[in-house]
This record gives structure tokens, C-alpha cells and sequence, in this order.
């Protein structure tokens, strides 16, 4: 009994030690983990943080530039908007809309497209088509416009922004569940599970899902900063979120008309969604490497 | 062997349809035809027989995964049908091939241990359960340590002794080895064997042992059956099979065995052509295209298994 006398190896690290291991390679990655980082903190302290109200006006104070320009003040760093509201309080506020739109619309997409796609995999072929087709059909039209006319159906308000979002974005998550289920399924610890007499519903949600988890997760990480793009741009369409909520996209939106005036009120809420998004793809682009096995060197 | 058997198979069969699209016929893939055996408590049959021969669609047959296409399967005096899978099932439990993919790499060893458990006797305190899990790390002759860790920090040979502890769980009767030792290390393979023994003195199991490895079949078995394309073609015990193999097949099989004598003679016979396609099995005896001693009446007619207790399929049997 030769293999029973030799010691097994080492203990291995846990798996968050060795998650972190491996995303600390990627410095973009790191570097975007701490700018979301701040962008949670910023969302979750936003009535600490902000020095005014977000729909505060003051009537006197109308487009003044930013302090460090010729006519700017420090009572209002980052300017103020055609009526008298400060930028940077409405920024802060603002986190807060997106980082809720982000958590809802993944939350939502997440769920649904993974109890969908699990079905497919575990479903007949018949059924597996139908559901399928049916995903292609939502991919095939372009996610914005498919997003409008939903909003348009429903009446634009920023929940209904997100449930459309949401279903624009449930196809991605059905079809990537059903690939991993499809390949684990086939494997022989699903077999054993079912020979000892698993259910269905034991094997599809206990044996199976935890092993398809890796890409649903980086799928979900950039597909956060998806739902934050598109309910900036329904904002902006005027189909998100309604005036005066200090929305980044309505934001843009209500300040178009000033673009040459006042360049500060359009550019401060395109620069917070710009690096907001852009944060969270790379933290994306490091949660792949990090979770994808075939990377591993140990 | 005058006890009742444990299980029995009669003209087992299981056929799949394949191609098969829109207007399209499918095709009929007969994978296993007409099998007999009888399982015996304390006692092993050997399945053997080349890739495609249908050997672990028996075992899944057994196994209760697939259903047969024809035949009767008996356990302890119960016809196994669809219906009664679910109460069955404790009783035939399997060992897979490939140690790296029979356990889930997402549980520890004590949640695999317990899972079968948790399903068939939910009424079970969970100290009793996880007692009987160690315990049976114990019999398998791992450490008490290894409980709590992942498949992943196991050897191969180490992970089967797992598959083989889960699949004692449920206390079954017969345990299905599918090519339990052809995925480890020759050094390893002897002393997963000798576990099996072992285990089977202690615990009084029925095997089923499916393997194309005639060494190992040599060590483990009582029983054998030879099978090709699908039918047995040589059924016996393993010293009549061994000593005196009476269907050309078997002898081929036999004869091309690795010896570990470089001085030892060697007189392989060497068979001609290719193993048909499953889907198109030839008329007649399905060895008769690469068989030496062929005659005009082997490609017209199937022979049948017969014999006393040493049976093959073959008109024109050797010895």
C-alpha cells in the first residue's frame, strides 16, 4: 500500500489566499479593484460626503466654472449646473444611483439566466432548443434599441430602465450556464451522484452549479459595468431616470445644451461614468485570469 | 456455488439509435446483445473484451443509469424496472475509471462521503453519518486527516480508494468496477486490488469487474466473460477460460497478453483487419471477418453460446 505511507502534499493555501495570489499579477486589475473600492465608499457614505444637497439650488451661483478657472469658487470645486446645483454633490449622489442600477440589473440577470440556463442543459433536446432559440432571438437585436422599446412599453423610469437592462443582459449569463453545465454533466462525478441517488434538483443545483460558477462570476463583474453604460445612455435618451435625480446620464442629457458655455457640466458626469466602467473591466479582465484553472501554473 | 445468486441478467440488450435527424432514419446501434450472468456474493465476474465492445454500457445497465432495451435483470429475487429504481439503487453501486473525474472537485472528502447518506437516510443524525464516514476512511485505509480535504490534494491511487469508500456508503451488494485500475500506476493498481479483495472478504460483495486488461482479470476474477461487438463469445470460469480458451477471439486475446520474460516465446496470433464498425456488425458470427478459421457457414449463421459450464459462441471451437 504504497500510496497510503507517502505523506500527501503540503497544505494547500485557501482559495481566497490563492485567488489573491493570482490577481495581484494583473496591476490594471488591482488598480481597478481600489477605484471600485472607492467608488462603493463613496456610494455607501454619499449624504457624509457630499457638502450640499443633491437638488439643492442656488439661484445666484448659476454655471460658475470650476474653482481653480477664472471666476470659480472652493465653496463649489467642480462648478455648478445651469440652476445653481453643485456638481460634486450631485456626482457623489450620483455613485449611488449607478452602483444600484449595477447591483440590481447583475442581481436580477444573474439569477434568472442561470436557473434558465441550467434548465437548458439539464432539459430535452426539444426544450433545450426552444429556450435557446428564444435567447438568440433577444441577442439578435441590438441590446440598446431592444432595451428603448422596452422602456417604451413600460413607461421610462429608472426601475423599469433596469428591468429592461436586465433582460437585454440575461441571454449572456443563459448561454454560458448552459455550456459548463453541458461539459460537467457529462463528467463521472454526476454519474456516482445520480447512482447514489440524487434528484434532479440536488444534481443541477448542488453537484453541478458550484462547478460552473468561475465564468457566471467574471461575466457578472463586467457585465456591471454594462448595466452602468446602458442606464447612462437610456438616461441620456431621456428613457432612464427622470429629472432632477442627479443620475450621471440624465445628467448629461439636461446639460446638453450648454456644451459650449460650460464645458464642466458635461464633461464631470462622462469622465465618472468613463472611469467607473472603465475600473471595472479591468478588475473583470483580472477576475478571468485569476479564476480560470488553465492559467494556473501549480 | 449452490447459493441464489445476487443478481442476474437474462438476454440483456440495450440498443441506441443514432444519426437520425429531420426526415432523416435513425440508425440502430446494437451495443450489447443478449448478455447472461449471474453475480454471486463473495465471488467476481470479469467482463472483458477490447474498446466498443460494449462493456460499460452493461455496467451502466446494472448500475440502473440506463435502461435495457430487452432482457430481465434480477435483484435478490427483484425484477429491476424503472419504477423501482429508486428503492434498488443502494443495493449496485459503481467505481469509475478516471479517479480525477468521479469526485467532485467542489466537496470535501466528508461531504462526498456523506452525500450518499444525506439522500437515502435524511432521517440520519448527522454525527452518525459523519462516524460511519470516517470509519470507512479507516476500512479503505486512509487517515482520519483526510476528511477535510479537497479531491485535489490526492494521488490518483488515493482518490479511487475514495470512489471506492463512496461507493460503500450505502452497504450494497454488488459493486460495479469499471475499469477501477486502468487509469493508476502499475505500482499502484496492485495494492487498489488487493483493497478490493480485501474488501470483498470482509464485506461479502458481489463484483462485477469490467476490464481489457487480462493480467489484472487474472488476479481478481472467478468468473469470466469475453465479449465482442456486443455478445459474450467465451464464458467460463477463469481457469477454464485461462488454461483452455475455446473461442478463436479469446485465444487471440490471450496470445497477445505482455508477458514480463524477454527469453519467454512469443507466438502472438495476429488478427486481421479492422474491428467493424458497431453499426454495421457483419451477418453471421461477428468475428467472422478476422477470424483464421472461417467457414462458409460462419457468415451466414450466428452461433450460439454453448457449452456445459465452459461456454463459446463458436461452431468451430479450439481444444
Amino acid at each position: 500500500m504504497t500510496d497510503v505511507t507517502q505523506t500527501t502534499a503540503p497544505d494547500r493555501p485557501s482559495a481566497l489566499r490563492e485567488f489573491w495570489y493570482y490577481f495581484r499579477e494583473n496591476r490594471g486589475a488591482v488598480f481597478g479593484l481600489w477605484i471600485f473600492g472607492l467608488f462603493l465608499l463613496v456610494a455607501a457614505f454619499a449624504p457624509i460626503l457630499a457638502p450640499y444637497d443633491a437638488t439643492e439650488q442656488f439661484r445666484d451661483y448659476t454655471l460658475l466654472p470650476p474653482a481653480w478657472q477664472e471666476g470659480g469658487s472652493w465653496a463649489f470645486p467642480l462648478g455648478t449646473d445651469p440652476l445653481g446645483r453643485d456638481m460634486l454633490s450631485r456626482l457623489i449622489e450620483g455613485a449611488r444611483f449607478s452602483f444600484f442600477v449595477g447591483v440590481v440589473v447583475v442581481t436580477i440577470a444573474t439569477t434568472g439566466g442561470i436557473i434558465i440556463g441550467l434548465i437548458a442543459g439539464f432539459a430535452p433536446r426539444w426544450l433545450d432548443t426552444i429556450i435557446m432559440r428564444i435567447m438568440d432571438i433577444v441577442l439578435a437585436f441590438p441590446s440598446l434599441l431592444l432595451a428603448l422599446v422596452l422602456v417604451a412599453i413600460l413607461g421610462p423610469s429608472l426601475t423599469n430602465a433596469m428591468i429592461a437592462i436586465a433582460i437585454v443582459l440575461q441571454p449572456h449569463y443563459v448561454r454560458l450556464t448552459r455550456a459548463s453545465v453541458m461539459s460537467e454533466r457529462q463528467k463521472d462525478y454526476v454519474t456516482s451522484a445520480k447512482v447514489a441517488g440524487a434528484r434532479l434538483p440536488r444534481l443541477m443545483f448542488k453537484t453541478v452549479l458550484p462547478n460552473c460558477l468561475a465564468p457566471i462570476i467574471v461575466q457578472a463583474a463586467l457585465s456591471f459595468s454594462t448595466a452602468i453604460l446602458d442606464a447612462a445612455a437610456l438616461g441620456f435618451l431621456g428613457m432612464g431616470a427622470q429629472p432632477p435625480t442627479p443620475e450621471w446620464g440624465t445628467m448629461l442629457a439636461e446639460a446638453r445644451e450648454f456644451i459650449l458655455r460650460a464645458w464642466w457640466v458635461v464633461t464631470w458626469p462622462g469622465v465618472a461614468i468613463l472611469i467607473t466602467v472603465l475600473a471595472i473591466n479591468l478588475m473583470g479582465d483580472g477576475l478571468r485570469d485569476a479564476l480560470d484553472p488553465k492559467l494556473k501554473r501549480s | 456455488m449452490t447459493a441464489a445468486p445476487v443478481m442476474s441478467a437474462e438476454s440483456l440488450a440495450r440498443h441506441y439509435e443514432v444519426g437520425g435527424g429531420f426526415l432523416r432514419k435513425p440508425q440502430v446501434l446494437k451495443a450489447v446483445q443478449n448478455v447472461d450472468f449471474q453475480l454471486y456474493a463473495g465471488k467476481t465476474l470479469a467482463v472483458v473484451g477490447e474498446s466498443g465492445c460494449g462493456k460499460s454500457t452493461l455496467a451502466r445497465m446494472v448500475t440502473m443509469i440506463e435502461e435495457p432495451t430487452a432482457g430481465t435483470l434480477t435483484l435478490d429475487g427483484e425484477p429491476v424496472l424503472p419504477d423501482r429504481w429508486a428503492s434498488l439503487r443502494k443495493s449496485v453501486q459503481i467505481v469509475f475509471q478516471d479517479p480525477y473525474g468521479s469526485l467532485n472537485p467542489r466537496q470535501r472528502i466528508g461531504q462526498i462521503l456523506m452525500e450518499p447518506l444525506i439522500i437515502n437516510r435524511p432521517d440520519m443524525p448527522t454525527s452518525e453519518r459523519e462516524a460511519r464516514a470516517r470509519d470507512m476512511l479507516g476500512l479503505v485505509g486512509l487517515r482520519p486527516e483526510h476528511f477535510d480535504r479537497y479531491p485535489h490534494m490526492f494521488s490518483g491511487g488515493q482518490r479511487q480508494r475514495i470512489a471506492i469508500a463512496r461507493a460503500l456508503m450505502l452497504d450494497p451488494k454488488v459493486l460495479v468496477l469499471d475499469e477501477p485500475v486502468s487509469a493508476l500506476d502499475l505500482s499502484i493498481q496492485s495494492s487498489i486490488l488487493n483493497l478490493l479483495i480485501d474488501l470483498q472478504e470482509r464485506l461479502g460483495l458481489a463484483y462485477l469487474f469490467i476490464s481489457h486488461d487480462l493480467s489484472v482479470v487474472r488476479h481478481v476474477a472467478d468468473e469470466v466473460i469475453v465479449m465482442y461487438l456486443g455478445r459474450a463469445v467465451e464464458r467460463g470460469t477463469k481457469d477454464e477460460v485461462f488454461g483452455g480458451p475455446r473461442h478463436p477471439y479469446t485465444k487471440a486475446l490471450l496470445s497477445a497478453t505482455p508477458i514480463a520474460d524477454p527469453e519467454a516465446r512469443k507466438d502472438r496470433i495476429k488478427l486481421v483487419g479492422e474491428l467493424p464498425s458497431p453499426l454495421n456488425v457483419p451477418a453471421g458470427c461477428p468475428f467472422s471477418p478476422r477470424c483464421w478459421k472461417v467457414q462458409d457457414h460462419c457468415r451466414t449463421t450466428a452461433p450460439e453460446l454453448e457449452g456445459e459450464s465452459h461456454k463459446a459462441a463458436c461452431f468451430f471451437p479450439e481444444g
